[in-house]
Order: C-alpha cells, then structure tokens, then sequence
C-alpha cells in the first residue's frame, strides 16, 4: 500500500497491545535523543518498554554513509515485555542511507516514514540506490509515508536565529513530535527535558520547541495517516520507577556494594567500547568517596585494582573483551593472591577489536578458561539490564566472603539497552560483608577459614600482620614460596574447590514453565529476555517448552545438572558459537542442542520459536537464514 | 612539633627500630657476591631512620632477581608479575596514601616489559620510591640482553652482538617529569644508603637508579668507574650547591661550553663551573649531567633532581573531600535518578 490512496479525514483510532518503532537517521541527525524521549514519554504513560539502540562505531562517519548510521529501537506495550522488539512495526528513516541499512528489518505492513526531502541524488548515490526507492515500487510492502520533513522544518523555524545548518540538526525534534502524535502521546514531557537541557541555549531550545510543535502539528492536519494508535498502559506493581540502562546499573550496584559493605570503591580502567560508560558514571560518584583511575593500559588498570584491593579496599577494574584479553596475567596474580577483585567485562562481538558497538556472548570461554595454569575465578552473568544491579552487589558478596576474583560478564546489549526500574528502597538493599585478618596466635597468611576456605585478608597498616604474597606457588598454610611437588597439587585443588563450593551459596537454577516436559532453553547473560519470551509463546501455543537462565556460570547452581535431566531435549541458545553448550556437555554429558546466532544482533523471538517449531519435529529443520545454525552442528 | 603517624601514635610512642627488625624469616636466595646483597643490607639499615612503623610499609616488586627483594624484609610486600609492581603500587598508593611505599624494579622489568608504567607511574607523581636495579643482563633468566645493555653485547640471545642502542634510565626518568632523580652504586655502600633515605624522604615519585653488579652473567659491568681505587677518578659526586669536581682530590671541574659540558682538568678555582641545582625546576642542567658518560666524563651519581609537585593521590583524595563537603553522597536519591515516574 502506498500513500497516494486518499484516507478519510475522519482518523480511525486502533488500538494494539505492543508496538515497535525504530528510528534511523545519520549518527548527527540526532536519533538516539528521539529515541530516548519517545521512552520516556511512554514510560510515564505506564505502558512497559525495551530498548536497543544501535549506533555506529565511528563518532561521525560521512554524512548521509551507510557506515554513519545510528538507529534506536523501542517496543512499548500494554503487557509485560522483555525484548525491543524482532521486527519494527513502524520505521522513520531520516535519509536513504538510514532507509537502505534498516528497511529490511522491518515488519510487511509496517508503517514506514522517510524524509522526502533527503531522497535527492546526491544522497541517494551515498547509500548505493541507483532509482529513488521513494520511486521505483520497491517499497510496496510497506504503507509509505513520504514527507518534507527537512521543508517543513524550515518553515516552521523561521525567523529563529539560527543558520541553516543548525535548523537542519532540529529535524529530530519535528520527527518526534510527528510519532508522538502518531502514538497519542503528549508533548509536555518533551518540552520539560527540553526546556532544561537547552537553557543556556535559547535559540536552540526556541529551534527545537518549535519543530516538535510543527511535527505535530503536521499530524494533526495531514491526512497521510489512516490511522492512529494506541497501546494502553501496562499493569506494573506500585511503585516509582525510572529508566536504566545495563551500564548505569552496572555502576550503581558497584555504589550499592560499596554502601553496603562500607568499604571505599576503586575503579581502575581503561577506556574502551561499550564499557567505557561505567567509567563515567563512576567518576561523577565522589561524595561516595569512590576513587576512579583511567590507567595507562588495560594491564595497569587491573593491576591498580589489585593493588586496591590488597589495600583493604573494595577493587573493581572493567573492560570489553580485547581488554579482558590483557588482564589475564594480573588476573591469575589475583587467582594466586587470592584477593577479592570484580572484573566487569561488558562484552561485544567478535575476536581482537572484532565489532566494538555490537553485542555478543562470546567472552564465556575466555574468562573461564584464557588464564595459564589450573585458573578458577568467579563468573557472574547479569539477565537484563537491571539485573546488572543486583548482580554487581552480589559479585561483591562473593569476592570478599570468599577472597576471589570475580568475572561480570555483562554485554553490549545489556549495557546500552534499557528498561524501567522499580526503584528499590535501601531496605531492599541484601548485606555485603568482609571482614580484616584478626589478631590470633596461630595466624598465617594462607591459613583458610574451613568453612568458606577464604585466607585472611590482612592489609598494610595492620600491625602484626607483616607478610609477603606474590604470584609463585605457596605453601599451604605460611604463603611462603614453595616449589614441593604435593603442595602444589594440594594448593591447585583448594584454590578450585574455593570456587566450586560457592555453588552451596548460590540460588538454585529456576525453571520458567513447567520442571520437566518435551524441551528446556537454557540461556545465560542478555538473551534473557528473548529466551523467556519464545519459550511462554511455544506454550501458549501448548507445547512443551520450558525455559531456565544461568546468572551464575563458574559455579553453576547446584541443580543446574538436575533440571537438565528433567527435559527430553535441552537447547542452548547463544551469541557465540557453542561455548555454554561445550560446558554444558563436558560438566553434565547432557546432547544438548546448540543454536547459535553471530551476527553482534540479539535473538528475536521469532527465531527461537523456530528453532523450537524444529526441534519438537513440527516444521524441517531451521536455520537462521544468514548462516549455518551451529558450529558444533545440530538441526 | 608532635609528628603523628597513619594509626594515630606518635613518633616519639614508637618502639625504636633497628635494622634486625626488618630482617625476614626467609633465606636469601641470590646468587654468592651479587650487588643485591648490598642493597638489601643498605635498606635494612636504612629503613629504621624513617620512624615508620613496619606495618605502614609495603614492597611491591615485578619479576626478576631484583624483585625478590620484598621477600627478604620484614614488612608488607607483594611479589607481582613481571613489569607492573608499579600499578600495583599506583592503585595500594591512590587508595591509601598514607601508606609508604617503594617499588622494586631491575632494567628489563622496569624499562623494557615493564616501560609504559614507569612511564606514567612519574609523570603523575604518585608518592612512590622506586629503585631500579640496573644490572644491564637479564639475570633470571640466565643471561639475555637487557634495555640498558651496550650495543653489541654478546650474549646467548646475542651471540653476534646485539644491534640495539641502550636507554639511559635516568634520561627516561627525567622526559617522564620524574620529580626526584638519583644514581647510586651498590658497592659505594654509605653513598647508597644516604640516597635511598633521601629518595624516601621525598614527597612524589622519587626515582633511584642503582648500578648493580650481576657476577654471574654480566660481571664488572661497571668496574671500569665504580672500583675504589678509580671510582674519585671516574666518579662525580654530585652535591646541591656545589660544583660539579671529580679525582682524588676533587682537582678536576665540569664546565659548559655553549650547550655541552667539558671537562676542565686541575680546575683552580670554581669560577666558570658547573654548579650543581636539584631543585632547577628547568630540566636543562639535569639533562646535561645525565649526559656525562665513562670514559669522556666522570659517571655522575647522587640527587640530580629534586623538585617538589603535588603527588597524584593527594589531587584524588582532595577531589573526594571536595565532593564530600559539599555533597550528602545520599544513595537513594542516587538510585531515584534524575527523572522518575510513580505508578499507582
């Protein structure tokens, strides 16, 4: 269906249950901030939202470049949702190129609005047309909305005093006020954020003000659209919410342990994508008397951490995979040390610098096992985006009771997308204990608690307490360096069953649906959310699906092997190529199912619904149409 | 004055410490006659002369012969991986400054793995004491070339000479900003403990560059100007105030002639010499002392600068106490977020 069929001038109202918009523009049309009010906007609404936005490595590519677009994906509905969304329903595209990169995502039917005024032939030889597709009938699967945004935007901005090439740079804000009436939603919330943002900028807020009154405007009389729509408010629990991102909460967990345990934070780090925003946040925190320190290296910004912790304090240090590579040294320092140490890696995709703004899982093998010598640390893997919180204080709760290093596997997902958040209250908050060596006859540095098999952590400026660590083996009880054969053997098994034990301290693996039916998913980290949701339709639809998500990699909780022996089949759902599947395999010789998407793009629940169609024998075997399903093979 | 120390007891409270008392239970392990005999014996000496109490003192090493050196003392040490006891330091010294704390390199742990640190670790001005081992071999490793060793050594990583030019520690330290830079021998004993006690005494990254004899694999590195019987000829000890004079009977001057120093021999009187300046703010003169070379000019050893800048763990600590006087660091409103919606 194209535009030019004439539409009533009565609007109809439809009313839908989830819609997903994504925006898409060149990275300097200002895409990501359209998003981010449509968000809000509909968060206070009270409908639930996802988002994802997706923007390009390069600060700013060439304009109008296939390589320089930025794109924001939000899905808001009526109903509990985990997932931005597989497929736009509606789609604005500022430029060709933003149409070329995104238009095959979007959904037959969809709604699909592009700026008429960019299509000129300059622009459209940037993206590689070669016929305007505004023109050529390509986009006949899609209701076409073509629009002057760029003209109208100038009409609406004259007399701002502002030159030609800022008033372009407000066109986001007309496109805005477009969708926004588009989806029913008011404008105040908008106008507030501008007001504020702008202040010391008159012109500019005055520029954007009137752009986003003119785009709604626009809507209001045009008659272009044959509909509007409208997604009601979700039933949530009471409370007062806000929007996080993977990465805020990251850095307000780490706050929280550090509240909570009364322990100073230090935060070494080195600069790298997507986890360079933890660094930032943390900066800002001071007052909580944290201590950030951007190193001269990824090798340097663990080791600052370690010397922190072995300082008494509580030591952080994050990266991205490349850098994950890096600290692996220091790492074992810490494994040898046994000093309580949490590594954020935020992963993205793919191996060496790989593709630092997309997202993937493919950091589990590493920080299981890239470390030489028998190696055990802690792995943690956040759900969602505000389980990153509660996973950052839990990480803490680990290191310290147990003296260990501690890998959070966070990714790139998780940490740029958002959600709403039930604000917890202080009393929500769980403990986060440590404890200094204390004064006792027989004290030796690497004499455990039986327990928890921890060594005291004595600091510097604890008298009494003088002694020497370092990263060659130690004798058992003394941590004197010791090259006898037993002990080494004896040394390698506690420092491994240190870490296995924390399985008796850990929650047991929940199963979401039934305990034990035809087929269970089995995910972990930032798949969550698709994982979940494709399993609850598979049911819906009466199967035999369940689903369960690991938090908690080494160790696994101690049941993990138990409810894997409760399904017929078992798939592994990955952004990797089958590194859960192998532990899987080689812990708790389950033939489970891999199925694996590399492409640094989340699942979208369609595919694992089609993943799970083929394996229960409804449908052929099915594959993701861009590769084969798995390296380790599998139907 | 009343000085006060970390844990709140005053200097005169403390138990007068000697040099047994930093005397570990661990057996020495280096090779019979190495120079790191020395240096351990001059920082045992030395380390009671600070008033410190032990347990405020913290070794930090990388790897190599040198960075055994924590094991042997009784205080706090950390025996690290090879190249980074420098951000360990860094990071024990940014989250507790009160702590005094010295880094134990060598010349392929801290200029060649371990480079980039000593790099930065002296251009922030961490409060740290960092003596490096300069032995010109890898020693542990039995006998490879080192940054610092002279072109064309021979070596078994080298047996046709190696094509490399060496660094000059102390012209590193001095391009980096290092706010305190000595040189000192392992054999001129008291010379060497009264330049580790100085370099203690200082406030900023003190850089102590120490000549020391490896017997094993590359002995008489440095005899040709530290034996006794030359070391007044081919020596300068260099003193703040006072012109630059070497030989037996300090007859001999340094001079500069335009940019370049020259040696003036039986130099009468001062006039025209080099007057030696710690504290010149300029790095010029160091640069120039730190030039001078065996056999053209005397090796010069002792304080060759020595200028006061604020550390890098007090600048931290200030912006935390800044950001606490003014702000309630209140959590919850930090968990609230700047825009929050209540749904009923």
């Amino acid at each position: 269906m194209t535009t030019e069929t004439p539409v009533r001038p009565q609007q109809i109202v439809e009313e839908l249950d989830r819609v997903t918009i994504r925006f898409a523009g060149d990275s300097g049309d200002g895409m990501q901030l359209t998003g981010t009010q449509f968000t809000k906007t509909s968060a206070v609404f009270g409908n639930d939202i996802a988002t994802l936005p997706d923007f390009p490595a390069e600060i700013r590519a060439p304009t109008g470049s296939l390589p320089g677009v930025s794109g924001f994906q939000l899905s808001f509905s009526s109903n509990d949702i985990r997932t931005p969304g597989d497929q736009p329903d509606a789609l604005v595209a500022m430029n060709p190129a933003a149409l070329k990169v995104n238009v095959g995502d979007l959904r037959p039917g969809g709604l699909l609005i592009v700026d008429e005024d960019e299509f000129t032939p300059v622009n459209l030889k940037k993206a590689a047309y070669t016929t305007n597709p505004l023109e050529d009938g390509s986009l006949g699967a899609y209701q076409l909305i073509k629009i002057r945004i760029t003209r109208q935007n100038e009409l609406a901005l004259e007399g701002v005093a502002l030159d030609a090439k800022a008033k372009f740079r407000s066109r986001n804000f007309y496109a805005l006020g477009l969708v926004l009436w588009l989806y029913g939603r008011p404008l105040e919330g908008t106008i507030k954020w501008a007001t504020q943002q702008f202040r010391r900028n008159p012109a500019v807020l005055d520029g954007n003000l009137r752009a986003l009154h003119a785009g709604h405007a626009f809507g209001e009389t045009t008659e272009l659209f044959r509909a509007r729509y409208e997604v009601a408010p979700a039933k949530v629990e009471p409370g007062t919410y806000r929007f996080i991102t993977g990465n805020e909460a990251t850095a307000l967990g780490f706050v929280a342990a550090s509240v909570q345990s009364g322990l100073p934070l230090f935060y070494g780090s080195y600069p790298i994508t997507p986890a360079s925003d933890v660094l930032h946040e943390l900066s800002k925190l001071k007052q909580f008397g944290i201590k950030t320190f951007q190193a001269e290296d990824e090798i340097a910004a663990i080791g600052s951490a370690l010397g922190a912790a072995y300082g008494g304090h509580l030591a952080l240090t994050g990266t991205s995979g490349p850098g994950l590579s890096l600290k692996s040294e220091m790492l074992n320092l810490a494994v040898m040390t046994e000093l309580p140490l949490v590594v954020i890696d935020v992963q993205r995709a793919g191996p060496s610098t790989g593709m630092p703004t997309k997202t993937e899982q493919s950091d589990l093998l590493q920080a299981m096992y890239c470390r030489n010598g028998d190696s055990s640390v802690v792995i943690l893997a956040p759900a969602t985006p505000s389980d990153c919180f509660w996973m950052a204080i839990e990480a803490f709760r680990i290191a310290l009771k147990y003296m260990v290093p501690v890998i959070y596997l966070s990714d790139g997902y998780l940490g740029n997308g958002s959600e709403p958040w039930k604000v917890p209250s202080m009393a929500d908050l769980p403990k986060v204990e440590y404890s200094y060596a204390k004064p006792a006859d027989n004290w030796q540095p690497y004499l455990r608690d039986p327990k928890t098999l921890a060594r005291p952590w004595a600091v510097p400026g604890q008298a009494g307490f003088e002694h020497r660590i370092g990263g060659i083996e130690k004798s058992e009880h003394s941590g004197d360096i010791s090259y006898d054969p037993e002990n080494h053997h004896r040394m390698t098994i506690i420092r491994k069953s240190r870490v296995d034990n924390i399985a008796a301290d850990i929650p047991d693996l929940e199963v979401t649906g039934p305990a034990s039916g035809d087929l269970l998913l089995l995910g972990w980290g930032g798949t969550h959310g698709a994982i979940t949701s494709a399993a609850e339709n598979a049911r819906k639809r009466g199967l035999s699906v369940s689903s369960a998500h690991l938090r908690y990699l080494n160790p696994m909780p101690k049941n993990t092997g138990d409810v894997l022996k409760n399904f017929k089949q078992v798939i592994i759902p990955e952004l990797n190529a089958g590194q859960l599947s192998l532990l899987i395999r080689g812990l708790f010789l389950v033939d489970a199912i891999p199925f694996n998407k590399i492409s640094g793009q989340p699942f979208k629940i369609g595919e694992l619904e089609a993943k799970i169609d083929a394996v229960l024998g409804l449908t052929g075997p099915y594959e993701l149409s861009f590769g084969p399903v798995s390296a380790l093979g599998g139907g | 004055m009343v000085a006060t120390v970390a844990n709140g007891n005053l200097i005169s409270d403390l138990p007068v410490l000697t040099r047994k008392d930093f005397v570990s239970d661990q057996e020495v392990r280096w090779c019979p006659g190495c120079g790191d005999y020395s240096i351990l014996a001059q920082m045992q000496k030395m380390l009671p002369e600070l008033k410190i109490p032990r347990e405020n003192i913290v070794f930090i090493s990388g790897i190599g012969c040198s960075s055994r050196f924590p094991y042997y003392l009784e205080t706090y040490g950390f025996h690290s991986i090879h190249g980074r006891a420098l951000t360990l330091a860094t990071g024990l010294k940014t989250a507790r400054p009160e702590l005094t704390v010295f880094v134990i390199t060598g010349d392929g742990d801290g200029l060649s793995i371990g480079g980039n640190h000593l790099l930065h670790a002296m251009r922030r001005n961490v409060n740290l004491n960092v003596i490096l081992f300069n032995n010109r071999i890898y020693g542990l490793t039995k006998g490879q070339p080192s940054p610092t060793s002279e072109m064309g050594k021979v070596t078994k990583a080298s047996p046709y000479g190696t094509t490399e030019r060496p660094l000059n520690p102390i012209r590193i330290a001095l391009a980096a900003g290092a706010t305190f830079v000595a040189r000192a021998v392992d054999r001129d004993i008291k010379h060497l403990e009264e330049t580790l006690y100085k370099a203690s005494q200082h406030k900023g990254t003190s850089f102590v560059e120490v000549y020391q004899n490896c017997n094993i694999f590359n002995d008489g590195a440095f005899d040709a100007f530290t034996n006794k019987d030359v070391r007044q000829e081919r020596m300068t000890y260099i003193e703040h105030g006072k012109p630059i004079r070497f030989g037996k009977n300090l007859e001999h001057g340094v001079r500069l002639n335009g940019f370049t120093a020259e040696v003036v021999e039986n130099a009468q009187s001062d006039e025209g010499l080099l007057i030696h300046d710690e504290h010149a703010v300029n790095p010029t003169l160091a640069n120039i002392l730190v030039g001078m070379d065996y056999p053209e000019f005397p090796v010069p050893v002792g304080i060759i600068r020595s200028i006061e800048e604020p550390t890098f763990e007090d600048m931290v600590q200030a912006q935390v106490d800044e950001a606490k006087s003014h702000d309630p660091a209140d959590f919850a409103s930090l968990l609230r977020g700047s825009e929050t919606w209540v749904v009923e």
